[in-house]
């Protein structure tokens, strides 16, 4: 009787072992495996033709957090998450809320603020080109109506790293619209009701009942932004190319010309790691943090 | 009574894109009392409620509450609540947040706030789940949140669309007890759309039958029971409900009329003695008597009240009778005709 118990017990572990396995495999060749392997080269010297690469231990680190341009990087990075994140969940809050309400041509609204998430990056930051090109630009000849003089937008580093930050948003914003906008069509109409005849007004409405119920879309939301506002660096390569005098470089851009255009893997990898530590630790704040006070249905 | 009545709904129509909804909604209602919207699926009865409510507004006709002209009025400021058929409580709230949102929404004090929402727990019997979410509630408590928030601000006038829908049977008994009680106790006036007749029968003072948008007939339960204005109202009020004969088939009528008769009211003649002769088709057993449904080509929906258990195999000749006194008149047009 009890080997017949323990032989199904044996057996059920097996069958959910086996169901592990395919995400198992896929995780650790694509995800385990890359990450345990970059750290490992990050311990590595950068190998020429004459010295090979060796192991210097926590070096590469070291000369990282003594390079100006890393941390002028890691500046640019964070101002352009900080203003990214929220303002395109406001406005694709806002453009939800717009969109779900009772206004003509409503798909067509719809459609249209969806649009730039359907565009390619590239062919997105080559529409924004041709608004930013000073003298020519859509942006100028709007100015000079108003008389205005030509701004290099993209080529001053005052302006650089904003005209990037709004492309973004106007990209994002979109994407973020459609879950906000499939979110709002669960929340039944009867509550409006009840709210209503319990005497709430419609902003009470929309900040005491509809943003709670909004809440694990707002994390869904953020948690998404927060990776793009790491990895979405598509734009740069069309806009600005970092630019100027590193100005709107971020640093997946600088990861990537470290690598490619500077040929140091080792130093490259190991901005890699802290880039995936920062997200860790992020994303476990958020889980942890904001899901406790989410209401789930 | 000689004060203006509670609530008045003069004329009132809703059509949406030319689509009838309701059209001459004329009723009045007094305060404190009872009052059923009862009808079939689609017949406009809860659109007469909304109406009431504010939910919709009106394309013609006056809506009076407490003698104030609120036809135009938000619902907020028509001073009234509602209890919703999928009680419409607010997700993430717990309870006690769910039942004072209104007097958190309108300001009240917070002291004033905690003694309402205790006094309507202790009504509704919620104490010790203020904190529960209504995903954590029953469908009979979550049922009874619904009717804490409706009562909490002590508004005169309750709406109510087919509150108890969602419940089983058995809890729908209770809570139907439960409502009654306190509407009386609370003296409120409760305007309640069902969609079944026990229920509007049971708890009304006034029932108010309604068909394809317009009131067929408003009166007490008895008066509907008893005095159908129309063969619709006859056949849709009782169990079983009233069975309808062509004069034809019965000497000494008009030709044309209806003859309405209630099951209770038939009785088994012997064999060639009765007035009418039918075939027993079905014969339902209801514990302290048993119904027997007749077929007669003349006639529909006849049955005959037998008591304790007396079933009849299907496709026995039986022959019945009534007396006259007994017998409802309907014209052509399916008008209830007084003169008998």
């Amino acid at each position: 009787m009890a080997r017949s118990i323990d032989i199904d017990r044996r057996r059920k572990a097996v069958y959910g072992w086996l169901l592990l396995l395919p995400a198992g495999v896929l995780l650790s060749l694509f995800a385990f495996y890359p990450t345990v392997a970059t750290f490992w080269s990050s311990l590595f010297s950068r190998g020429t033709r004459r010295r090979p690469s060796e192991f210097v231990g926590a070096e590469n680190y070291a000369a990282l957090f003594n390079d100006p341009t890393f941390w002028t990087v890691v500046q640019n990075n964070l101002l352009y998450t900080a203003v990214t994140i929220p303002l395109s969940i406001v406005i694709a809050l806002v453009m939800a809320l717009w969109a779900n309400s009772r206004i003509p041509a409503r798909s067509f609204v719809r459609t249209a603020y969806f649009t730039p998430t359907v565009l390619p990056m590239i062919a997105a930051a080559n529409l924004w080109l041709f608004f930013y090109t000073p003298g020519l630009g859509v942006l100028d000849q709007i100015g000079r109506v108003f008389g205005f003089a030509p701004v290099n937008w993209l080529g001053q580093p005052d302006t650089a790293l904003w005209a990037i930050i709004i492309v973004t948003v106007w990209k994002e914003a979109g994407f973020f619209m459609i879950f906000y906008l499939a979110a709002l069509q669960t929340i039944p109409e009867d509550l409006r009701e009840a709210a209503d005849i319990e005497g709430a007004s419609r902003w009470t409405y929309t900040r005491r009942i509809v943003l709670p119920l909004l809440m694990p879309t707002t994390l869904f939301v953020m948690v998404n932004a927060m990776i793009n506002s790491v990895k979405l660096i598509d734009h740069l390569f069309i806009l600005t190319k970092g630019g100027p005098s590193d100005a709107s470089k971020l640093i997946l851009y600088y990861i990537w010309e470290m690598a490619f255009a500077f040929f140091d893997a080792p130093r490259a990898a190991a901005m890699t790691m802290l880039v995936l530590l920062v997200l860790c630790v992020v994303a476990a704040i958020q889980f942890f943090l904001i899901d406790r006070r989410t209401h789930y249905q | 009574m000689t004060a203006a009545p509670f609530v008045v709904l003069e004329d009132v129509a809703k059509r949406w894109n030319g689509q009838l909804g309701v059209e001459n909604i004329r009723l009045e209602i007094e305060e404190g009392s009872f009052v059923a919207l009862l009808g079939p699926s689609g017949c406009g009865k809860s659109t007469t409620l909304r109406l009431l409510a504010g939910l919709e507004a009106a394309d013609e006709g006056r809506i009076l509450i407490d003698g104030r002209d609120v036809t135009a009025a938000p619902a907020s400021e028509r001073n009234l609540s509602m209890v919703f058929q999928s009680y419409a409580l607010f997700p993430h709230l717990n309870v006690a947040e769910n039942v004072v949102f209104g007097l958190k929404v309108r300001r009240v004090p917070r002291a004033e706030r905690e003694e309402k929402l205790a006094r309507a727990l202790a009504i509704t019997g919620l104490q010790g789940y203020e904190a529960r979410k209504p995903g954590e509630l029953s469908g009979g408590q979550r049922q009874r949140v619904a009717l804490a928030r409706a009562i909490v601000a002590g508004k005169r006038l309750c709406l109510m669309d087919e509150p108890l829908s969602n419940l089983d049977a058995k809890l729908r008994n209770s809570v139907r007890k439960d409502i009654k009680r306190l509407q009386r106790n609370l003296g409120i006036t409760v305007v309640y759309v069902t969609h079944d007749q026990t229920e509007a029968m049971s708890m009304a003072d006034k029932v108010v039958l309604m068909r394809d948008g317009h009131i067929q007939q408003v009166g007490t339960p008895e008066e509907l029971y008893n005095r159908p204005r129309n063969t619709f109202v006859a056949e849709f009020v009782g169990a079983p409900p009233m069975a309808l004969i062509r004069s034809s088939a019965l000497g000494g009528f008009a030709p044309g009329q209806m003859l309405g008769i209630r099951a209770e009211k038939v009785r088994i003649a012997p064999a060639g003695q009765g007035r009418l002769a039918c075939t027993v088709s079905e014969s339902e057993f209801l514990g302290a008597e048993t119904l027997v449904g007749l077929d007669h080509p003349e006639a529909t929906g006849l049955s005959v009240v037998r008591p304790g258990l007396a079933l009849m195999p299907p496709g026995e000749e039986v022959s019945i009778t009534f007396d006259d006194r007994d017998l409802h008149v309907f014209d052509a047009d399916g008008r209830r005709l007084e003169a008998r």
